[in-house]
């Protein structure tokens, strides 16, 4: 497996909310679901995670309660509110069309252009 | 909407539950790390192994920490308020330092509220009338803002450039109210019929009188009363209007009482009632209303809106110039300029404006000294501090946030000083506000506080805390966590001593130049007391009464004057007794005359050979006042209607006239009025005014008999205790007379009238010398104090391998001495060549005076004394075993 990719900045954010948006996670969990479903591509510092979340938080796209994991500890889970659902999407639109753009862009051969 | 609302919830979920919120925050952080810590523990750690991994792994969790709290809303109130708990805990850990830091800038704001409150009462707001941006004051071109009745009357009925010209002046008068009341020495503004209409105030109660009550003289019987003298003296009764009270025994019908805020047109002075200026003769028993020359009154008036201030001066010259055709010589040199004074429009204002300037630049000294005070001990705590500064940045805090937390703690403290001096300071103005220094005076000072001074006081803490706050920037940006770590200090001491060293220099500088302002300021004063005043006014009363207003006509005043003499004379243990009128030297009016050459023939003012204050006095005047004659003879009884007219001059008039002293005696000159008049005698110099920059004062005295005073003031000498001889006198003159109302005062009281200006500047220059020192003071002592105990270790080796005294002290404290030494010379050249600037203001103090150099030189090495006293005894104390035993 190649080396981890560096994350882009604002990307965080959609990731925690996609991450999120396929059931409410803790905030270890949310690193894990994202390597996980980023097939090990992104890795997130551990710490950089929380600044991230109360922003979302603050923001209204993430709501929090405490919960206990599945091996008894308490942890804080976050849940997409609402606003954060249609964020979500919006950004997830988004984003395919840069990143649909940048494919197309950088896959140009010189007799197109 | 929803955001807005997410927003506020989370915002007040972190004021109200501010523990909850850092709680949990905290147990977040931790769960996270003991879920990360299952999982290695399952991948096959043991428990301790996987929690300090994965402790590791998280990175700086203070930062994260500080990163997250930042992201939650509310971040900047939150982080402000968090950032002032942390300063007030660090403060409180450090009491000596904080209540030293604290109490110096309490005293230097206090110092520049109390200073800028003047500068805002004198100088900003001065008298808060309406439209005072076109109310100005007529002023002759040689700064005199006086005008004679019928320049007035011409300017104010031919001028097209004001709306209306109010003329006003101010004079004592006895009030009588009620049959069998005593009569109260009171102090008139006496103005013209149209002056409550041109300045533009309304009536509290009743009305005001008005241009078109006018009719010529003593033709409007109506007084008008200040609010206060209304509260005062008629216990704010509202039926007062329409009540009749005498005013110099003359009936007078009081037809209003004047707004609260206004005292009249004279910003110092406040007055009690306001009197028809065209009853000037009923009321002053003489009347100047015809008398073209003779310049009295002030006049003012709003320019019209559509009047430049440059026409309406074109205007009055205009009129100016038809005066002075048409009376050559009592309108000589007529022209007008227009100020907007409130202090009487003379060179008094620009002295006082000038001086007020000069206050506020030394207060602002104090307090730049405060801050290189503070600034230093700011740096020596920082430094301290290094090991916890470079712990926190290892930690992962970056230094924008450790320098937020030192600006925090030293606008802190700036903020809680500059509150403790903004309340001393309201105190001490409320007092002086309300402060009567002399009963026979209505002086007031218009220094009470308003927000505009909170304003002032509150951005001077801002910055100053700003200001030293920055001292300690460079040296924690420069920290190197590492070497702090590994040595122990942040920085190689001698380095960081220097800068030190030349904050206290400067510090020590600007105090020396404080305290060598105070010792020329005390020193001035103390001759201005003590100097040759020309008299002696020590065991000396003055005896005010007033003939006139007694009902004596001008004929029986002489005869009376001479009665009252006598039978002064006969109260036991009086010396001597001598009569001066229009007032004694030292008061603070005073009349002059100009003096021509016996053969002049053109008596115009500006042919005259010298100008000179003038007195009447009787025979015995000189033994009683204490004035020395230095030749000739002193007046007899025969120097009367009859005799030829004789006058005595004293020496630097006899100089001026006839180039010495002696050669005087016999020689004739020539009065205005074409008189002519013979030396008899030369009188010691003296002073007569208390003037700001009277050079030259020039002196005449004439026989009473000769040139007669309606305005009586007895000079009585006598051992005996002021009051009983008060009561004697009183006595004697009520069986002359029991209608003669008398004014009984020390001399020396009298004097300090006169003298209010030039104290009230010295005290103020004192004042600031004596904060200054303070400053310096803390500032050495807070230097020498940090120094040492950096050093004792050192100085206990010293003291173990046997070093004398004099070493430890000089090891100790031989640097803040040097620094004391250099900054204290820089300051006194400094404040040598200041002093000339601030003597051409106020004083005629010679800088240069040895006294002042030696006071300047004993007072610094003093206070050196004083700061380093507790600290070199601490340097002495030092026992190497225990400081061994405890590194």
């Amino acid at each position: 497996m190649a080396a981890p990719a560096q994350l882009l900045p604002g990307t965080l954010d959609l990731l925690i909310l996609k991450a999120v948006s396929l059931g409410p996670l803790h905030g270890y969990g949310i690193l894990l679901r994202i390597a996980q479903i980023s097939r090990g591509g992104l890795l997130v510092e551990q710490g950089a995670l929380y600044p991230a979340l109360f922003r979302l938080v603050r923001q209204g796209l993430l709501k929090a309660h405490w919960a206990t994991s599945e091996n008894n500890r308490k942890a804080k889970y976050y849940d997409l509110t609402a606003l954060g659902r249609k964020r979500q999407q919006e950004e997830t639109e988004g984003w395919k069309r840069l990143a649909a753009a940048i494919g197309f862009a950088l896959a140009a051969q010189p007799e197109h252009a | 909407m929803t955001r807005v609302g997410a927003y506020l919830r989370s915002l007040a979920a972190r004021c109200l539950h501010r523990h909850e919120t850092e709680d949990d925050l905290a147990a977040e952080l931790e769960s996270h790390i003991q879920l990360r810590a299952d999982d290695l523990v399952r991948s096959g750690l043991d428990r301790a192994t996987a929690e300090r991994q994965a402790r590791v792994e998280f990175g700086g969790k203070a930062r994260f920490a500080d990163e997250a709290r930042d992201a939650i809303a509310g971040s900047v109130v939150e982080t402000l308020v968090r950032d002032v708990r942390f300063s007030v805990r660090q403060l409180r850990r450090a009491p000596s330092f904080t209540t030293t830091a604290i109490i110096t800038l309490a005293v230097a704001i206090g110092a520049n509220a109390v200073v800028f409150s003047a500068v805002n009462g004198f100088m900003l707001r001065p008298m808060n009338l309406p439209h005072e941006e076109t109310l100005y004051t007529l002023e002759r071109a040689d700064r005199d803002a006086t005008e004679s009745y019928p320049n007035y009357v011409d300017l104010r009925d031919r001028n097209r450039a004001f709306d209306g010209l109010a003329a006003f002046t101010l004079d004592p008068g006895w009030v009588t109210i009620g049959r069998d009341g005593d009569a109260i020495r009171s102090w008139l503004f006496e103005v013209s019929g149209n002056y409550f209409d041109v300045v533009g105030v309304q009536p509290y109660l009743g009305r005001f009188f008005h241009a078109g009550d006018e009719h010529g003289a003593n033709s409007v019987p109506y007084v008008v009363l200040t609010y206060s003298y209304w509260r005062n003296h008629f216990q704010g009764d509202h039926g007062v209007v329409g009540r009749t009270v005498l005013l110099n025994r003359h009936p007078f019908t009081i037809i209003g009482v004047a707004p609260p805020a206004f005292r009249g047109t004279v910003l110092i002075f406040a007055a009690d009632l306001f009197v028809p200026l065209v009853d000037q003769e009923q009321i002053d028993g003489t009347s100047l209303l015809n008398d073209r020359a003779n310049r009295w009154l002030t006049v003012l008036g709003h320019r019209k809106g559509v009047v430049t201030p440059a026409q309406a001066v074109a205007d009055l010259n205009e009129i100016a110039a038809q005066l002075q055709l048409a009376y050559p010589k009592e309108d000589e040199n007529f022209k007008v300029l227009l100020t907007h004074s409130t202090l009487g429009g003379d060179a008094f204002e620009d002295a006082v404006h000038a001086f007020l300037v000069a206050l506020m630049l030394l207060a602002g000294l104090i307090l730049l000294a405060t801050c290189a005070n503070l600034g230093s001990l700011f740096a020596a705590r920082a430094a301290d501090r290094s090991r916890e500064v470079a712990l926190r940045l290892a930690l992962g805090a970056g230094s924008g946030r450790i320098l937020r937390q030192l600006f925090t703690e030293s606008v802190l403290i700036a903020l809680v000083g500059g509150a403790a001096g903004l309340w001393g300071s309201v105190l001490v103005l409320s007092w002086l506000a309300n402060w009567h220094p002399f009963p026979q005076f209505s002086i007031r000072l218009p220094i009470d506080p308003d927000p505009r001074v909170y304003v002032v006081a509150l951005l001077l803490s801002i910055i100053s805390g700003f200001v030293f706050g920055a001292v300690p920037v460079r040296q924690v940006l420069r920290t190197d966590p590492y070497q702090v770590v590994k040595s122990g200090s942040a920085n190689p001491v001698g380095r960081r001593m220097s800068i030190r060293d030349l904050l206290l220099g400067v510090q020590i500088a600007i105090c020396a130049v404080l305290v060598t302002f105070a010792i020329v300021a005390v020193r001035e004063l103390s001759r201005s007391l003590h100097g040759n005043l020309g008299v002696d006014p020590h065991n000396v009363l003055l005896v005010d009464t007033d003939l006139r207003m007694a009902g004596y006509s001008q004929e029986r005043i002489s005869a009376m004057q001479q009665r009252m003499l006598a039978a002064i004379r006969a109260v036991p243990r009086v010396t001597s007794v001598g009569l001066v009128g229009v007032s004694p030297p030292m008061h603070v009016s005073w009349n002059e005359t100009d003096l021509f050459a016996p053969d002049a023939v053109d008596l115009k003012p500006s042919k005259a050979a010298a100008h000179a204050i003038q007195y009447s006095v009787s025979p015995d005047y000189f033994h009683a006042a204490g004035t020395r004659l230095l030749a000739g003879r002193t007046f007899t009884v025969h120097d009367n209607t009859i005799g030829p007219r004789v006058a005595i001059v004293n020496e630097l008039l006899a100089r001026k006239l006839y180039g010495s002293g002696a050669s005087a005696i016999d020689r004739v000159f020539k009065l205005p009025d074409g008189k002519r008049v013979q030396i008899v005698g030369i009188a010691e110099d003296g002073k007569y005014t208390a003037n700001l920059g009277d050079a030259t004062p020039l002196a005449i005295f004439f026989p009473l008999l000769q040139v007669p005073s309606n305005e009586t003031w007895m000079v009585v000498r006598s051992p005996e205790d002021p009051q009983q001889l008060s009561a004697a006198i009183r006595g004697q003159l009520r069986a002359l007379d029991s209608g003669l109302p008398s004014f009984i005062e020390t001399w020396t009281r009298d004097m300090s009238g006169a003298l209010f200006a030039p104290r009230v500047a010295a005290v103020s220059l004192g004042v600031l010398g004596l904060l200054g020192a303070i400053v310096a003071v803390t500032g050495i002592f807070g230097t020498a104090a940090y120094s040492l105990s950096k050093r004792l270790k050192e100085l206990g080796i010293r003291t173990a391998l046997g070093a004398r005294r004099m070493d430890v002290i000089e090891a100790a404290l031989g640097r803040a001495f040097g620094v004391l030494a250099l900054g204290s010379l820089v300051g006194l050249v400094l404040g040598l060549l200041a002093s000339r600037v601030l003597a051409s203001i106020v004083y005629q103090a010679s800088p240069r005076d040895p006294l002042v150099l030696i006071g300047a030189v004993v007072a610094m090495f003093m206070l050196g004394l004083v700061a380093t006293w507790i600290p070199a005894r601490r340097a002495l104390a030092v026992d190497p075993l225990i400081l061994l035993r405890a590194e």
